[in-house]
């Protein structure tokens, strides 16, 4: 259970050394409670209150890793509810199912579809796990597939049976992978702490209802497994999804040690079809799901997916930027037109679609405006005509085109002038100030 | 191992307010808590969905959009009937493209005869979507306010820049207005403070945050809806107690994803599961940031996004 500042400060030395950084023990306790200092900056403290201390100042849910190499997932770690409180620390992770009992075409297409992924802002976007499930009750079946998996695939495991005897052998055949094991329950939790101890790998829990669940995470913590991972068993949707809530908030609001920990849900498991259950998997991305095992994906569901938890986990205070460049859209020859917007991800994207939509073969430039929008880069200075020019003679788009027209933003229209006067033999055209306008704009447009 | 639930203190309720009239009229907000954080207050209002309507044949729609509304395309009053008949509209929201000043620039009174026409081909409430040209949506929605003056319509959007203009014949009609802000929490307040002053009710207003759907910025919108409900529901903030309308499909369905062919881009999928679900997603998204109305296009999106919505207030 976390402490408070007091209740730490009983247990420092009490000489208000200032060693620490801070006047008073006090004032150290204070931000030790807080999570903004670390113990080990007093160097008095004794090895009792150490042991004591640091299991209060560990963050209140717990970071780990599944898998190994590259390909190894980090969960939890969360510190807020909202995000724009603070950024979202840890994107869940998405699993496709693979059954032992699925035949060879079928494994084979789910390792394949497992391949997909995607490019968005000089980011790559792919799913993380595979959930290897034992569903054949035959352990010498399910190892076998353990195996062939492992042989096709560096992906970050789960493996997933009841029967401890079972996730033993998957776990035989992965032992270096370090797998998620799932699920320790209340009659399988000492065998499968056992079979988590021996390989150093993760475990989920899975308790019916939560009460359950904080029994079998304090048993497991016990039983010297640090690496938890949360199934708080509820399989209809309303209580599945306030389960996400409650636990965050047990952990982060209550400080409630035995939740502390990141979860995991099974959309496939709440829902038959599979339009539901990306929908489901959905509501879990920006509602505290912290791995998203699928029965299955296929480009569509898991491209929106992707995509969706890109945008709830990003930084809501650095903003997406786009490389400075030239883009080059539907094969643009020398006379294509040539547009100018800001690097702000989104401005990018929505001009970038809608040059597609009117179906004008375009060059288009993108100026760094430091991930700021076309107006706001304005207002600031940043995307002016003395920054333009430089950037228009440097970027190597004259020596792509016959003519010199340069179409600006709306927005930008008080530069034209100044541009004309900086960009010698250019003639600057104002396009529309909303990028809905665009298509409309190049279908009258003449090189 | 028993453990207390920690809650959230609450302070505020969202406002009820009735959009139409009649059998059909449909209330929503009054939510004393989060979005479907059920264990810690109430949604006695559930969020409800628009299905939208063009008043022109729409140019650019993708074919999956399209195929579910073969035949009715050119014909608002038919569109809107079908929507109702076939797919279940508890309430349709005519988007008034053709008076786009960029587009066919239709005049007012074309427009607000269209309008007139089909609020009285329909029974469920009627909300009527301009262009978010200021001058444009002045002229074009204070003629459709006074034509359709015994309809109770939902109107807008009202923005800063034409908030008077729109707003005094919305009020002497008493229809509802639709208060606009550029993706900003404190404009938004500003707004609604504004058309306070102007004498429009607390009855007759419900915010548009302006939305996007997943890929196009869905997290700005996303985190402004949730400040508001925030500000709303624990810090007292009586000027952003407002139900929310989004109006999502119309954003989603431009973007480039949802037009490319399966054939084109096999990573991507079927083209017309995917045009789903991103609307269905990007719905989902804002339901769980604060939504109360939906203005959605796809009847399949739609009947995702109203089986999650049951299922996410079961008891």
């Amino acid at each position: 259970m976390a402490l408070t500042g007091i209740q730490i400060f009983k247990l420092l030395p009490k000489t208000n050394c200032g060693e620490c950084g801070v006047p008073t023990c006090l004032a150290f306790a204070m931000s030790l409670a807080a999570g903004k200092a670390e113990l080990s900056a007093c160097p008095y403290v004794s090895d009792e209150a150490k042991a004591q201390l640091t299991e209060a100042s560990a963050p209140p849910i717990r970071t780990m890793t599944i898998g190994t190499g590259d390909k190894a997932l980090r969960v939890g770690g969360e510190t807020v509810m909202f995000r724009h409180e603070k950024r979202f620390e840890s994107p869940p992770g998405f699993a496709i199912t693979i059954g032992d009992t699925m035949d060879e075409a079928e494994i084979n297409a789910r390792l394949e579809r497992f391949k997909l992924q995607y490019e968005r802002v000089g980011l790559t976007l792919r799913p993380d796990l595979i959930a290897l499930k034992c569903d054949s009750g035959d352990a010498a079946r399910f190892a076998a597939l353990v195996t062939k998996v492992t042989q096709a695939s560096q992906a970050a495991l789960i493996l997933m049976s009841d029967n401890p005897d079972i996730l033993k052998a998957g776990l035989a055949a992965a032992s270096q992978r370090k797998p998620l094991l799932y699920a320790a329950t209340k009659d399988s939790l000492e065998a499968v702490a056992e079979l988590a101890r021996s390989a150093s790998c993760p475990v989920a829990v899975r308790g019916d209802g939560l009460e359950e669940v904080a029994v079998l995470t304090e048993k497991l913590a016990q039983a010297g497994v640090k690496d938890i991972v949360i199934d708080s068993g509820s399989r209809r949707l309303r209580q599945a999804f306030q389960d996400q809530i409650i636990i965050r908030s047990a952990a982060l609001n209550g400080k409630f040690r035995p939740l502390g920990y990141p979860t995991i849900c099974f959309p496939g498991e709440i829902a038959d079809d599979p339009m539901k259950e990306a929908v489901i998997a959905a509501t879990f991305v920006a509602k505290y799901g912290g791995i998203i095992v699928l029965s299955d994906f296929q480009g569509e569901s898991l491209f929106p997916l992707l995509v969706a938890r890109m945008n709830i986990y990003t930084d809501p205070q650095r903003p997406l930027a786009t490389t400075e460049g030239i883009y080059e859209i539907g094969g643009p020859a020398e006379d294509s037109p040539v547009l100018l917007t800001s690097n702000f991800s989104l401005t990018y994207f929505i001009v970038s679609g809608e040059i597609e939509n009117s179906k004008v073969p375009s060059w288009l430039l993108v100026k760094d405006t430091e991930g700021l929008s076309v107006m706001t880069a304005w207002a600031a200075g940043k995307f002016v005509a003395d920054t333009i020019a430089p950037f228009v003679k440097k970027c190597g788009i004259e020596d792509k085109i016959k003519h010199h027209k340069l179409v600006i933003p709306g927005y930008l229209a008080p530069e034209s002038g100044g541009l004309e006067e900086e960009l010698a033999g250019w003639e600057v055209l104002v396009g529309p100030r909303e990028g809905a306008h665009i298509p409309a704009y190049l279908k009258t447009w003449q090189p | 191992m028993t453990f207390e639930i920690p809650k959230t203190k609450y302070s505020g309720r969202i406002r009820e307010i009735t959009l139409g009239k009649g059998d059909k009229a449909i209330t929503v907000g009054g939510e004393s808590c989060y979005p479907f954080y059920l264990y810690e207050g109430e949604m006695p209002r559930l969020p409800r969905i628009a299905m939208e309507v063009y008043d022109c044949p729409p140019e650019e729609w993708a074919p999956a959009a399209l195929e579910p509304f073969a035949g009715v395309t050119d014909d608002p009053v038919a569109w809107a009937k079908k929507c109702i008949s076939d797919y279940g509209a508890e309430m349709i929201c005519l988007q008034l493209i053709s008076t786009d000043p960029n587009g066919l620039d239709r005049g007012a009174e074309e427009a607000a005869q269209v309008v007139k026409q089909v609020a009285d081909a329909i029974d469920v409430p009627l909300i009527v979507w301009g262009t978010a040209n200021h001058d444009k949506d002045s002229e074009v929605l204070r003629l459709v306010a006074e034509k359709c003056q015994d309809k109770r319509l939902v109107i807008g959007p009202v923005e800063e820049g034409d908030h008077k203009k729109i707003g005094a014949s919305a009020l002497a009609y008493q229809h509802t207005l639709v208060a606009s802000s550029p993706i900003d929490i404190n404009l938004g307040k500003q707004l609604n403070i504004l058309l306070g002053n102007l004498g429009v009710s607390d009855e007759l207003l419900i915010i548009d945050p302006t939305v996007s759907g997943i890929g196009y910025g869905i997290e700005y919108c996303y985190s402004v809806m949730e400040r508001m409900r925030m500000a709303g529901l624990a810090q007292q903030d009586d000027k952003l107690q407002f139900p929310i309308i989004c109006n999502v499909a119309k954003e989603v369905w431009k973007t480039k994803e949802v037009h490319i062919p399966t054939e084109e881009a096999p990573a991507l999928g079927d083209a017309k599961k995917r045009g789903i679900l991103m609307e269905a997603m990007s719905a989902m998204i804002l339901l769980l940031a604060g939504g109360d109305v939906m203005i959605m296009r796809h009847p399949e999106a739609i009947r995702l996004v109203r089986e999650m919505i049951t299922e996410l207030t079961a008891s």
